[in-house]
Protein backbone atom coordinates (compact mmCIF):
# COMPACT_ATOMS: atom_id res chain seq x y z
CA UNK A 1 0.00 0.00 0.00
CA UNK A 2 1.09 3.27 -0.69
CA UNK A 3 -0.40 5.45 1.51
CA UNK A 4 0.73 3.15 4.24
CA UNK A 5 4.48 3.66 2.83
CA UNK A 6 3.79 7.09 2.78
CA UNK A 7 2.76 7.23 6.55
CA UNK A 8 5.70 5.17 7.84
CA UNK A 9 7.82 8.07 6.27
CA UNK A 10 5.61 10.79 8.44
CA UNK A 11 6.65 8.22 11.07
CA UNK A 12 10.07 8.20 10.59
CA UNK A 13 10.12 11.86 10.12
CA UNK A 14 8.12 13.10 13.45
CA UNK A 15 10.87 10.92 15.34
CA UNK A 16 13.18 12.30 13.39
CA UNK A 17 11.64 15.95 14.41
CA UNK A 18 11.67 14.75 18.05
CA UNK A 19 15.13 14.29 18.40
CA UNK A 20 16.23 17.30 16.75
CA UNK A 21 13.90 18.62 18.98
CA UNK A 22 15.51 17.29 22.18
CA UNK A 23 18.76 18.55 21.16
CA UNK A 24 17.25 22.23 20.72
CA UNK A 25 15.75 22.07 24.60
CA UNK A 26 19.32 20.98 25.87
CA UNK A 27 20.94 23.76 24.06
CA UNK A 28 18.34 26.54 25.61
CA UNK A 29 18.63 24.65 28.75
CA UNK A 30 22.41 25.31 28.44
CA UNK A 31 22.18 28.91 27.30
CA UNK A 32 19.47 29.36 30.56
CA UNK A 33 22.29 28.47 33.00
CA UNK A 34 24.63 30.72 30.97
CA UNK A 35 22.37 33.60 31.51
CA UNK A 36 21.88 32.91 35.03
CA UNK A 37 25.21 33.25 35.79
CA UNK A 38 25.43 36.80 34.13
CA UNK A 39 21.61 37.60 35.63
CA UNK A 40 20.22 39.12 32.42
CA UNK A 41 16.71 36.65 32.57
CA UNK A 42 14.44 36.49 29.53
CA UNK A 43 11.10 37.69 30.68
CA UNK A 44 8.95 34.85 30.81
CA UNK A 45 5.18 35.83 30.03
CA UNK A 46 2.49 35.49 32.86
CA UNK A 47 -0.06 32.27 32.11
CA UNK A 48 -3.14 33.00 30.46
CA UNK A 49 -6.68 33.52 31.69
CA UNK A 50 -7.67 30.01 33.35
CA UNK A 51 -10.83 30.04 31.73
CA UNK A 52 -9.94 30.97 28.34
CA UNK A 53 -7.71 27.87 28.20
CA UNK A 54 -10.43 25.85 29.83
CA UNK A 55 -12.49 26.87 26.62
CA UNK A 56 -9.59 25.98 24.69
CA UNK A 57 -9.17 22.67 26.26
CA UNK A 58 -12.84 22.12 26.16
CA UNK A 59 -12.71 22.63 21.72
CA UNK A 60 -9.27 19.93 21.55
CA UNK A 61 -11.30 17.88 23.89
CA UNK A 62 -14.62 17.90 22.08
CA UNK A 63 -12.42 17.65 18.94
CA UNK A 64 -11.15 14.30 20.13
CA UNK A 65 -14.91 13.48 20.31
CA UNK A 66 -16.21 14.02 16.63
CA UNK A 67 -13.31 13.49 14.56
CA UNK A 68 -12.21 9.75 16.95
CA UNK A 69 -15.03 9.00 18.88
CA UNK A 70 -13.01 8.61 21.75
CA UNK A 71 -11.16 11.06 24.56
CA UNK A 72 -7.66 12.93 25.12
CA UNK A 73 -5.19 10.26 27.70
CA UNK A 74 -1.71 10.08 29.02
CA UNK A 75 -1.27 7.29 31.31
CA UNK A 76 -2.20 4.56 28.49
CA UNK A 77 0.98 5.94 26.43
CA UNK A 78 2.95 5.01 28.83
CA UNK A 79 1.48 1.51 29.80
CA UNK A 80 2.77 0.79 25.59
CA UNK A 81 6.18 2.15 25.93
CA UNK A 82 6.73 -0.01 28.97
CA UNK A 83 5.01 -3.05 27.50
CA UNK A 84 7.38 -2.16 24.33
CA UNK A 85 10.39 -1.84 26.63
CA UNK A 86 9.96 -5.01 28.40
CA UNK A 87 9.01 -6.57 25.10
CA UNK A 88 12.26 -5.86 23.98
CA UNK A 89 14.29 -6.77 27.50
CA UNK A 90 12.31 -10.39 27.77
CA UNK A 91 10.11 -10.81 25.21
CA UNK A 92 8.84 -14.46 26.53
CA UNK A 93 8.32 -13.14 29.84
CA UNK A 94 6.18 -10.21 28.56
CA UNK A 95 4.40 -12.31 26.25
CA UNK A 96 3.79 -14.77 30.05
CA UNK A 97 2.10 -11.74 31.96
CA UNK A 98 -1.33 -11.55 31.21
CA UNK A 99 -0.95 -7.54 31.68
CA UNK A 100 1.34 -6.89 29.12
CA UNK A 101 0.28 -9.84 26.54
CA UNK A 102 -3.09 -7.58 26.32
CA UNK A 103 -1.00 -4.53 25.04
CA UNK A 104 1.32 -6.65 23.09
CA UNK A 105 -1.95 -8.50 21.23
CA UNK A 106 -0.89 -10.96 18.35
CA UNK A 107 2.41 -8.71 17.79
CA UNK A 108 1.99 -7.71 14.25
CA UNK A 109 1.62 -4.34 15.24
CA UNK A 110 4.35 -2.56 17.73
CA UNK A 111 2.86 -1.75 20.91
CA UNK A 112 4.21 1.86 20.26
CA UNK A 113 2.23 2.17 17.08
CA UNK A 114 -0.41 3.41 19.53
CA UNK A 115 -3.15 6.35 19.26
CA UNK A 116 -2.06 7.86 22.71
CA UNK A 117 1.37 7.53 22.22
CA UNK A 118 1.20 9.60 19.40
CA UNK A 119 -1.29 11.98 20.92
CA UNK A 120 1.18 12.47 23.85
CA UNK A 121 4.26 12.93 21.02
CA UNK A 122 1.96 15.73 20.08
CA UNK A 123 1.78 16.94 23.66
CA UNK A 124 5.07 16.96 24.41
CA UNK A 125 5.84 19.33 21.27
CA UNK A 126 2.81 21.74 22.48
CA UNK A 127 3.75 22.34 25.45
CA UNK A 128 7.26 22.90 24.37
CA UNK A 129 5.71 25.25 21.35
CA UNK A 130 3.39 27.22 24.09
CA UNK A 131 6.46 27.77 26.42
CA UNK A 132 8.98 29.00 23.78
CA UNK A 133 6.15 31.38 22.41
CA UNK A 134 5.48 32.60 25.99
CA UNK A 135 9.80 32.64 27.43
CA UNK A 136 8.71 29.76 29.52
CA UNK A 137 11.23 26.77 28.39
CA UNK A 138 13.64 27.76 30.95
CA UNK A 139 14.30 24.17 32.92
CA UNK A 140 15.07 24.61 36.49
CA UNK A 141 13.53 22.30 39.56
CA UNK A 142 9.68 22.99 40.95
CA UNK A 143 9.53 22.89 44.70
CA UNK A 144 9.25 25.45 47.47
CA UNK A 145 11.62 27.64 48.75
CA UNK A 146 12.00 24.85 52.02
CA UNK A 147 13.33 21.90 50.60
CA UNK A 148 16.30 20.61 48.74
CA UNK A 149 16.20 19.34 45.14
CA UNK A 150 17.71 15.93 45.83
CA UNK A 151 14.54 15.87 48.15
CA UNK A 152 12.08 17.15 45.63
CA UNK A 153 13.73 14.53 43.24
CA UNK A 154 12.76 11.63 45.55
CA UNK A 155 9.52 12.79 46.07
CA UNK A 156 8.69 13.30 42.13
CA UNK A 157 9.76 9.67 41.87
CA UNK A 158 7.36 8.44 44.49
CA UNK A 159 4.49 10.61 43.86
CA UNK A 160 4.98 9.18 39.89
CA UNK A 161 4.80 5.89 40.73
CA UNK A 162 1.69 6.03 43.10
CA UNK A 163 0.26 7.85 39.83
CA UNK A 164 1.25 5.40 37.46
CA UNK A 165 -0.29 2.70 39.99
CA UNK A 166 -3.18 4.72 40.59
CA UNK A 167 -4.12 5.57 37.01
CA UNK A 168 -3.42 1.52 36.02
CA UNK A 169 -6.26 0.65 38.43
CA UNK A 170 -8.49 3.33 37.74
CA UNK A 171 -8.48 2.54 34.19
CA UNK A 172 -6.89 6.16 33.59
CA UNK A 173 -5.25 9.49 34.44
CA UNK A 174 -6.70 12.73 35.15
CA UNK A 175 -7.14 12.99 31.20
CA UNK A 176 -8.51 10.01 30.13
CA UNK A 177 -10.89 9.29 33.45
CA UNK A 178 -11.23 12.94 35.21
CA UNK A 179 -11.44 15.31 31.85
CA UNK A 180 -12.90 13.17 29.18
CA UNK A 181 -14.64 10.80 31.15
CA UNK A 182 -16.15 14.13 33.27
CA UNK A 183 -17.47 15.50 29.90
CA UNK A 184 -19.16 12.50 28.84
CA UNK A 185 -20.92 12.41 32.58
CA UNK A 186 -19.38 8.60 32.88
CA UNK A 187 -19.98 7.61 36.95
CA UNK A 188 -16.52 5.97 37.77
CA UNK A 189 -15.00 9.14 36.02
CA UNK A 190 -16.89 11.69 38.61
CA UNK A 191 -16.04 9.17 41.34
CA UNK A 192 -12.66 8.95 40.33
CA UNK A 193 -12.64 12.97 40.10
CA UNK A 194 -13.82 13.52 43.45
CA UNK A 195 -11.47 10.58 44.84
CA UNK A 196 -8.82 12.85 43.25
CA UNK A 197 -9.06 15.97 45.06
CA UNK A 198 -9.96 13.94 48.36
CA UNK A 199 -6.52 12.19 48.33
CA UNK A 200 -4.82 15.46 47.41
CA UNK A 201 -5.83 17.80 49.98
CA UNK A 202 -6.02 14.75 52.33
CA UNK A 203 -2.22 14.56 51.96
CA UNK A 204 -1.79 18.39 50.97
CA UNK A 205 -0.73 19.08 54.93
CA UNK A 206 2.29 16.81 55.13
CA UNK A 207 3.65 18.11 51.76
CA UNK A 208 3.31 21.42 52.84
CA UNK A 209 7.03 21.73 53.52
CA UNK A 210 7.74 20.92 49.72
CA UNK A 211 5.47 23.69 47.88
CA UNK A 212 5.03 26.54 50.12
CA UNK B 1 -25.51 11.18 11.68
CA UNK B 2 -21.99 11.89 10.26
CA UNK B 3 -20.14 11.69 13.57
CA UNK B 4 -17.59 10.54 15.39
CA UNK B 5 -15.73 10.86 11.83
CA UNK B 6 -13.16 7.50 12.48
CA UNK B 7 -16.01 5.50 13.61
CA UNK B 8 -17.80 6.21 9.88
CA UNK B 9 -14.82 5.31 8.51
CA UNK B 10 -13.40 8.77 7.18
CA UNK B 11 -9.91 7.44 7.39
CA UNK B 12 -8.09 4.56 8.35
CA UNK B 13 -6.01 3.67 11.62
CA UNK B 14 -2.49 5.56 10.00
CA UNK B 15 -4.41 8.72 9.71
CA UNK B 16 -5.83 8.84 12.84
CA UNK B 17 -2.38 8.94 14.24
CA UNK B 18 -1.13 11.89 12.72
CA UNK B 19 -4.59 13.22 14.21
CA UNK B 20 -3.28 11.93 17.47
CA UNK B 21 -0.46 13.99 17.30
CA UNK B 22 -2.53 17.27 15.96
CA UNK B 23 -4.94 17.21 18.73
CA UNK B 24 -2.18 16.23 20.99
CA UNK B 25 -0.50 19.44 20.30
CA UNK B 26 -3.62 21.09 21.07
CA UNK B 27 -3.54 19.53 24.48
CA UNK B 28 -0.07 20.04 25.10
CA UNK B 29 -0.17 23.38 23.98
CA UNK B 30 -3.54 24.68 26.27
CA UNK B 31 -2.37 22.65 29.30
CA UNK B 32 1.43 25.13 29.12
CA UNK B 33 -0.91 27.95 28.85
CA UNK B 34 -3.00 27.31 31.45
CA UNK B 35 0.38 27.01 33.63
CA UNK B 36 0.18 23.26 34.18
CA UNK B 37 3.79 22.69 33.43
CA UNK B 38 4.43 24.28 37.33
CA UNK B 39 4.10 21.57 39.90
CA UNK B 40 4.25 24.88 41.79
CA UNK B 41 0.89 26.13 40.39
CA UNK B 42 -0.62 22.69 39.83
CA UNK B 43 0.30 21.85 44.17
CA UNK B 44 -1.14 25.39 44.87
CA UNK B 45 -4.56 24.03 44.03
CA UNK B 46 -4.63 21.61 47.24
CA UNK B 47 -3.55 25.50 49.50
CA UNK B 48 -6.31 27.18 48.18
CA UNK B 49 -3.75 29.74 47.03
CA UNK B 50 -4.32 29.31 42.96
CA UNK B 51 -7.35 27.69 42.08
CA UNK B 52 -6.00 27.62 38.50
CA UNK B 53 -6.29 23.60 37.87
CA UNK B 54 -9.85 23.57 39.20
CA UNK B 55 -10.67 26.17 37.10
CA UNK B 56 -9.69 25.20 33.92
CA UNK B 57 -10.59 21.42 34.58
CA UNK B 58 -13.97 22.91 34.93
CA UNK B 59 -14.28 25.23 32.16
CA UNK B 60 -12.85 22.20 29.75
CA UNK B 61 -15.27 19.66 31.08
CA UNK B 62 -18.44 22.16 30.49
CA UNK B 63 -16.99 22.94 26.74
CA UNK B 64 -16.88 19.64 25.69
CA UNK B 65 -20.24 18.84 27.85
CA UNK B 66 -22.31 21.24 26.18
CA UNK B 67 -20.56 20.81 22.70
CA UNK B 68 -21.24 16.76 22.75
CA UNK B 69 -24.77 17.47 24.41
CA UNK B 70 -25.62 19.49 21.68
CA UNK B 71 -24.17 18.01 18.72
CA UNK B 72 -26.27 14.43 19.65
CA UNK B 73 -29.14 16.64 20.06
CA UNK B 74 -29.17 17.70 16.63
CA UNK B 75 -28.56 14.34 15.83
CA UNK B 76 -24.61 15.07 14.40
CA UNK B 77 -22.54 12.82 17.24
CA UNK B 78 -23.66 9.41 17.87
CA UNK B 79 -22.85 9.26 21.19
CA UNK B 80 -23.36 5.70 21.27
CA UNK B 81 -20.23 5.28 19.41
CA UNK B 82 -18.06 7.73 21.33
CA UNK B 83 -16.18 5.79 24.15
CA UNK B 84 -17.17 5.77 27.42
CA UNK B 85 -14.85 3.80 29.41
CA UNK B 86 -17.07 0.84 32.03
CA UNK B 87 -17.47 1.76 35.57
CA UNK B 88 -15.96 -0.25 37.90
CA UNK B 89 -16.50 1.65 41.02
CA UNK B 90 -14.66 0.41 44.15
CA UNK B 91 -11.13 -0.19 41.74
CA UNK B 92 -11.53 3.55 40.09
CA UNK B 93 -12.60 4.98 43.82
CA UNK B 94 -9.76 3.45 45.14
CA UNK B 95 -7.00 4.21 42.22
CA UNK B 96 -8.20 7.88 42.33
CA UNK B 97 -6.92 8.26 45.58
CA UNK B 98 -3.77 6.67 45.25
CA UNK B 99 -3.25 9.19 42.20
CA UNK B 100 -4.63 12.18 44.28
CA UNK B 101 -1.74 11.16 46.30
CA UNK B 102 0.92 10.65 44.22
CA UNK B 103 -0.19 14.06 42.64
CA UNK B 104 0.16 15.94 45.94
CA UNK B 105 3.60 14.49 46.41
CA UNK B 106 4.58 13.92 42.89
CA UNK B 107 3.32 17.44 41.71
CA UNK B 108 2.24 16.27 38.41
CA UNK B 109 -0.15 14.37 36.68
CA UNK B 110 0.99 12.01 33.59
CA UNK B 111 -0.09 14.73 30.96
CA UNK B 112 1.45 17.59 32.82
CA UNK B 113 4.37 15.81 33.73
CA UNK B 114 5.22 16.12 29.59
CA UNK B 115 4.19 19.66 29.43
CA UNK B 116 6.34 20.01 32.12
CA UNK B 117 9.59 18.28 30.77
CA UNK B 118 8.66 20.07 27.17
CA UNK B 119 9.52 23.32 29.37
CA UNK B 120 12.92 21.71 30.89
CA UNK B 121 11.63 21.22 34.19
CA UNK B 122 14.24 18.75 35.30
CA UNK B 123 11.55 17.21 38.88
CA UNK B 124 9.18 16.34 35.73
CA UNK B 125 12.06 13.70 34.33
CA UNK B 126 12.40 11.79 37.91
CA UNK B 127 8.35 11.60 38.08
CA UNK B 128 7.85 10.34 34.46
CA UNK B 129 10.59 7.51 35.39
CA UNK B 130 7.70 7.27 38.17
CA UNK B 131 4.91 6.68 36.29
CA UNK B 132 6.32 4.25 34.60
CA UNK B 133 8.11 2.04 37.37
CA UNK B 134 4.50 2.55 38.81
CA UNK B 135 2.91 0.62 35.54
CA UNK B 136 5.73 -1.91 35.76
CA UNK B 137 4.87 -2.38 39.35
CA UNK B 138 1.09 -2.59 38.39
CA UNK B 139 1.66 -5.26 35.46
CA UNK B 140 4.09 -6.70 38.26
CA UNK B 141 1.25 -7.39 40.64
CA UNK B 142 -1.66 -7.73 38.03
CA UNK B 143 -2.04 -11.69 38.79
CA UNK B 144 -2.84 -10.50 42.73
CA UNK B 145 -4.90 -7.98 42.13
CA UNK B 146 -6.73 -8.78 38.87
CA UNK B 147 -10.32 -10.25 40.63
CA UNK B 148 -10.02 -6.50 42.29
CA UNK B 149 -9.47 -5.20 39.67
CA UNK B 150 -12.51 -6.68 38.05
CA UNK B 151 -14.79 -6.29 40.84
CA UNK B 152 -17.71 -3.91 40.73
CA UNK B 153 -18.47 -4.05 37.27
CA UNK B 154 -21.31 -1.28 36.48
CA UNK B 155 -21.01 -1.50 33.10
CA UNK B 156 -20.99 1.65 30.83
CA UNK B 157 -23.12 3.72 33.34
CA UNK B 158 -23.47 7.67 33.04
CA UNK B 159 -25.02 10.09 35.67
CA UNK B 160 -28.00 10.17 33.89
CA UNK B 161 -28.38 6.88 34.56
CA UNK B 162 -27.58 6.52 37.81
CA UNK B 163 -29.63 9.35 39.63
CA UNK B 164 -32.11 8.51 36.49
CA UNK B 165 -32.00 11.87 35.35
CA UNK B 166 -32.82 13.20 31.96
CA UNK B 167 -29.15 13.90 30.21
CA UNK B 168 -30.72 17.42 29.66
CA UNK B 169 -31.11 17.76 33.21
CA UNK B 170 -27.77 16.49 33.88
CA UNK B 171 -26.08 18.52 31.86
CA UNK B 172 -27.69 22.18 33.58
CA UNK B 173 -26.58 20.64 36.73
CA UNK B 174 -23.35 20.28 36.38
CA UNK B 175 -22.92 23.65 34.75
CA UNK B 176 -24.65 24.89 37.70
CA UNK B 177 -21.52 23.20 40.07
CA UNK B 178 -19.09 24.90 37.97
CA UNK B 179 -20.35 28.26 37.89
CA UNK B 180 -20.66 27.52 41.91
CA UNK B 181 -16.71 26.28 41.75
CA UNK B 182 -15.68 29.24 39.95
CA UNK B 183 -17.34 31.40 42.53
CA UNK B 184 -16.06 29.73 45.46
CA UNK B 185 -12.78 29.34 43.83
CA UNK B 186 -12.64 33.28 43.22
CA UNK B 187 -13.51 33.98 46.61
CA UNK B 188 -11.29 31.80 47.91
CA UNK B 189 -8.10 33.06 46.18
CA UNK B 190 -9.06 36.31 47.60
CA UNK B 191 -9.32 35.17 51.00
CA UNK B 192 -5.76 33.69 51.07
CA UNK B 193 -3.77 36.39 49.49
CA UNK B 194 -5.52 38.65 52.18
CA UNK B 195 -4.21 35.85 54.81
CA UNK B 196 -0.83 36.35 52.37
CA UNK B 197 -0.19 39.55 53.09
CA UNK B 198 -1.30 39.92 56.93
CA UNK B 199 1.39 37.69 58.02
Amino acid sequence: MVLTEKIEEVIEWLGEKMTALTHILAKIKLQVTDNEHTSSHIEAKPYSNPYYVGFGLGLVLLAAFVIMGRGLGASGAVSSVVTFGVNAIAPEYAQSNDYFSTYIGDGSVSPLKDWLVFEVLGVIFGGFLSGMLAGRVKGGVEKGPRVKTRTRFIFAFIGGTLMGFGAKLARGCTSGQALTGGALLGLGSWAFMLAVFAGGYALAYFMRRQWT
Amino acid sequence: MNAPFYKFDLFGFDVSLIIAFVIGIGFGFALERGGFGSARILAAQFYFTNMRVLKVMFTAIVTAMLGVFYLSFIGYLDLSLVYISDTYIIPQVVGGLILGMGFIIGGYCPGTSFVAFSTGKKDAVFFILGVTFGVFIFAELYPFIEVFYYSTNMGRVTLPDFFGLSYGMVVFLVVLMALGAFAAAEWGERVMAKKGESK
